[in-house]
């Protein structure tokens, strides 16, 4: 028996991974970090547009703050999100923004004068300030008030995870690279770790850790079509939920992201839409603003990527060889923009179609992007039923997206909460009372599970084809969970994924290598992926409501009074073909921002009880503290910097709000 | 050099013929099994419309060989994962679209790096040892800046410059197709000097030409480049290779000289 002890196991090698490690390191903690791939191939690399802080360094930005990024944030999550949690975040981003400024990435900059940008279809010359001349830039992102998306030209995800991946290397964090995490050890509500199946030689360990982190980002291979990278499976969330005792928070939410190039799927960025780029229909009419008079192509992700299958569903979209599509058109931003802030979309465009964005429109229809529900966590990232069980990032609901996450918050997340949770698992390895007793028996037994299971799916008496049902199970949640869902399609999609998840404890691999063997992957991974995908499609059928990314054909409203509550799904027995569902309300007599219209998408909503109430205590202490600076009036309405770690504390300088005036 | 954006008539596809035949020989080994060889295996399968490597070789795996072994992530040519040696020429697999080759189709793994199996090489090893060899991370002049402040100033142009640099994505290609990399095993690559010149070029990095000559003066390092420049012509990125690598020889000579 192989056992591997670290005080912190890190399953994920990706942004929040990575950040999550850096923080325990220099906290003194022994840090190991599985990742499937080396860590910079992440997903997280794949993030082109950028990350949401409020710096307010160019002029469009200028006025923001933490104030406007929380209400943005809270809107765009249609009040699903956990409002601290949200201002844990908002005050926490512009610092991870700076920290990783010092750290190396090359953060496009703020250029001093005039410069020419496209806003609502126009050409405009808007100049950008002295004092902010080399200040780290920012740039448009759909459902923000202010241009606050701090980027490193398209490629800022890259940007980012080479530093963080760098400065991992740097700290001497060992990565143990092609290994897969298959099931956490626990007991009596403690998880001591994690059964990792090494996947070039087969060989199982036991990984045994006081603290055991999962950052191991979204679910999106759930779906046929999507923007996720292929490790993209949520076997992080899985495991989790496997536990029994460990649960899932809202896993209906998935946001499907309005530009994903068709039919591949791969991303274009929103900042094709921020920089100015508009979408278009088969009559080259640009239909957003009919829908969106407000926000157009910039309103929030769920809302424009309805709006498009709306538009398609009118007859209006283009087609091709391969089906329907409507066009993004960036054609207006010049070649010189394109060619040097929209590069990767350039070479996308350019090596999967032989489209040149620079002269041509591109072809594009909505695919899942992201995983909004994951590990029910609290804000210290901590799991409530399972001591020693961490989760940070797509990976995790802690819970800041609700129900629709804004553009440039999930890579913003993924840092932010890496920098939080570091400090918050330390301070649970600090503790003398969380050092663990854990008898190599039950340790044993698992590793002896996992083994038997393995030894079954390669020897055992199973006829059924595991690649077939990730098919099967992929394509039903694209045909009837997906953008626009409706109770008859939801009903039947939970009763084939049921199906499919009993065929699935009857699978036989046919390629018998104990080794290198993708087959004995998909083999057990499709296991875990349709309980995914039934917490989603049941979690779905059973909220009777449309909240953000969640709409419901025959409940298009969204309802408050019945549903202003976070999903909690567990998978209680081996055996169940359904997870068991709960729900956790929240407390709109606690909210900084009481429910109302989000400022795009539908207006008509049915309110919570206790919403008049609040509304009126928030106003009157608004207006009573009119004069107050807005920190005050902040604290009196939802107090939350006790919840941040100390060093994360404080406030955050901007031009026109010096921090010594500030204090 | 620097050309090697797609510029290929497309052969036969679509509306007035029968979808070509394709013939993809792999060169396979898997050097955890003991009865393994290394020896070329050929798949036929019929061309779809927009396909490319990525979506071949998964069919060929799902549909006619569960064993054979290669890598694939963001599949979008962001992540560096399935770099490998297409006709000849090693290239990220993902974004090469078979209707730019002919329909013989020859496929091997990165020369030099440690082979895992088949088409899958562990250049995620290598890169990390290259990493802490080359010691590839900034080195910050304040190891602990106070968050709360605006942050430090940087040129924009500069900026860019760096962000240039910074596109690396790893993939191990400038190795495979490196003369020195054959013969010197310690030679750091285009990739490790590209590094070098990326913090060497950020004034946030606190090290010094001489520090970097410690790093990279020697025949592993900067002046083991024999200038062939395949590295230069094979960059998936179309990074700026030969000119660095020119630039950084510069600079270490004179710091060596003094």
């Amino acid at each position: 028996m192989k056992i591997v002890y670290t005080d912190v196991l890190v399953i994920g090698g990706g942004l929040a991974g990575l950040r999550v490690g850096i923080g325990a390191r220099r906290r003194g903690h022994e840090v190991t970090i599985l990742s499937l791939v080396p860590p910079k191939r992440s997903h997280s690399a794949a993030a082109q547009g950028g990350m949401q802080a409020s710096l307010a360094n160019v002029i469009k930005g200028q006025g923001d703050n933490e104030d406007v990024h929380f209400e943005d944030t809270v809107r765009g999550s249609d009040w699903g999100a956990d409002q601290q949690v949200v201002r844990m975040f908002v005050n926490t981003a512009p610092k991870a923004v700076r920290e990783l400024a010092a750290w190396g990435v090359p953060w496009s900059r703020v250029r001093k004068g005039d410069r020419d940008v496209i806003i609502n279809g126009q050409k405009v010359t808007i100049t950008e300030r002295d004092e902010a001349h080399g200040l780290v830039a920012q740039r448009d992102f759909g459902g923000t008030k202010k241009w606050r998306t701090c980027y490193v030209s398209d490629g800022t995800g890259h940007a980012m995870l080479q530093t963080m991946s760098d400065q991992a290397i740097g700290n001497a964090i060992p990565v143990h690279e092609r290994v897969e995490a298959i099931a956490l050890i626990h007991d009596a509500g403690r998880c001591y770790g994690a059964v990792v199946r090494d996947l070039v030689t087969g060989e199982l360990k036991a990984y045994v850790a006081k603290a055991t982190a999962i950052t191991s980002g979204g679910a999106g291979r759930l779906y046929r079509v999507t923007t996720n990278a292929v490790i993209c499976e949520g076997i992080g969330s899985a495991l989790a939920l496997e536990t029994g005792i460990a649960t899932l928070g809202n896993m209906e939410a998935v946001q499907f992201h309005p530009t994903a190039i068709f039919p591949a799927g791969i991303l274009v960025t929103e900042g094709c839409r921020g920089d100015g780029g508009l979408l278009k229909d088969v009559d080259g009419h640009r239909f957003m603003p009919d829908y969106e008079p407000e926000k157009k192509e910039l309103a929030s992700r769920d809302v424009v990527s309805r709006r498009m299958e709306e538009h398609i569903a009118k007859g209006k979209a283009a087609k091709n060889r391969f089906g329907q599509h409507l066009w993004l058109d960036i054609t207006l931003l010049g070649e010189k923009h394109i060619r040097h802030n929209l590069r990767e979309v350039y070479e996308i465009c350019q090596y999967f179609m032989g489209v040149d964005p620079t002269k041509d429109w591109i072809p594009v229809r909505p695919a899942q992007h992201y995983t909004m529900g994951g590990v029910r966590t609290n804000h210290t990232g901590q799991s409530p039923t399972l001591k020693g069980l961490f989760a940070a990032g797509e990976a995790a609901c802690w819970d800041m997206h609700g129900f629709n996450r804004l553009g440039g918050n999930s890579v913003a997340e993924t840092v932010v909460a890496g920098m939080i949770v570091g400090e918050y698992i330390s301070d649970f390895c600090d503790k003398i009372e969380n050092d663990i007793v854990i008898p190599t028996r039950i340790i044993h037994d698992f590793l002896r599970r996992e083994q038997m299971q393995i030894d079954t799916l390669l020897d055992g008496p199973g006829t059924e084809d595991a690649v077939a049902l990730r098919v099967a199970m992929q394509e039903i949640m694209t045909a009837k969970v997906g953008i626009f869902r409706r109770g008859e399609d939801l009903a039947a999609a939970v009763d084939e994924l049921q199906v499919l998840l009993q065929r699935s404890r009857n699978i036989g691999v046919k390629y018998k290598s104990r080794g290198a063997n993708p087959e004995l992957v998909a083999a057990y991974r499709v296991r875990k992926m349709l309980k995914l995908a039934l917490c989603v499609s049941y979690g779905a059928l059973t909220r009777t409501e449309s909240r953000g990314a969640h709409f419901r054909q025959d409940h298009p409203r969204r309802n408050d009074a019945e549903w202003l509550k976070r999903t909690l799904a567990a998978w209680k027995g081996e055996a169940d073909t359904l997870p068991t569902l709960a729900y956790e309300a929240l407390d709109v007599g606690a909210m900084e921002l009481p429910p109302g219209w989000r400022g795009y998408g539908a207006k008509d909503y049915v309110d919570h009880p206790d919403t008049p109430q609040r509304a009126v205590v928030v106003a009157a202490l608004k207006q009573k503290m009119a004069d107050a600076p807005r920190f005050a009036v902040q604290e009196a309405l939802m107090p939350y910097t006790s919840l941040l770690p100390e060093r994360y504390r404080g406030r955050n300088e901007r031009i026109d709000e010096p921090l010594e005036a500030a204090e | 050099m620097n050309s090697a954006v797609v510029n290929v008539v497309p052969r036969n596809n679509g509306a007035n013929g029968a979808r070509r035949k394709l013939a993809i020989s792999v060169l396979r080994y898997n050097p955890q099994d003991p009865a393994s060889v290394p020896h070329m295996q050929t798949y036929a399968l019929e061309e779809a419309d927009g396909m490319t490597l990525f979506i071949a070789l998964n069919e060929i795996r799902e549909k006619q060989d569960a064993s054979l072994q290669f890598d694939f992530v963001c599949r979008a040519g962001i992540c560096g994962s399935c770099a490998m040696v297409i006709n000849g020429r090693p290239t990220l697999a993902c974004r090469t679209l078979t209707k730019n080759l002919p329909a013989q189709i020859t496929l091997a793994p990165l020369p030099y790096f440690e082979l895992i199996g088949d088409l899958s090489v562990n250049t995620g090893k290598w890169m990390r040892g290259m990493s802490e060899r080359l010691e590839g991370w900034l080195h910050m002049v304040d190891p602990d800046p106070d968050l709360r402040r605006i942050e430090q100033r940087m040129d924009p142009d500069l900026a860019d410059k760096i962000y240039e640099l910074d596109r690396c994505i790893e993939c191990g290609c400038c190795v495979a197709g490196c003369g020195t990399a054959r013969m010197r095993e310690d030679f750091v690559g285009a990739v490790g000097l590209n590094r070098v010149a990326r913090f060497r070029l950020d004034p946030r990095d606190a090290r010094t030409d001489d520090d970097y000559y410690d790093l990279i003066g020697d025949d592993d390092g900067v002046f083991g480049c024999m200038s062939l420049l395949a590295c230069h012509d094979v960059c998936p990125k179309q990074l700026p290779l030969a000119t660095q690598i020119a630039f950084i020889r510069r600079k270490m000579v004179r710091a060596g000289l003094t």
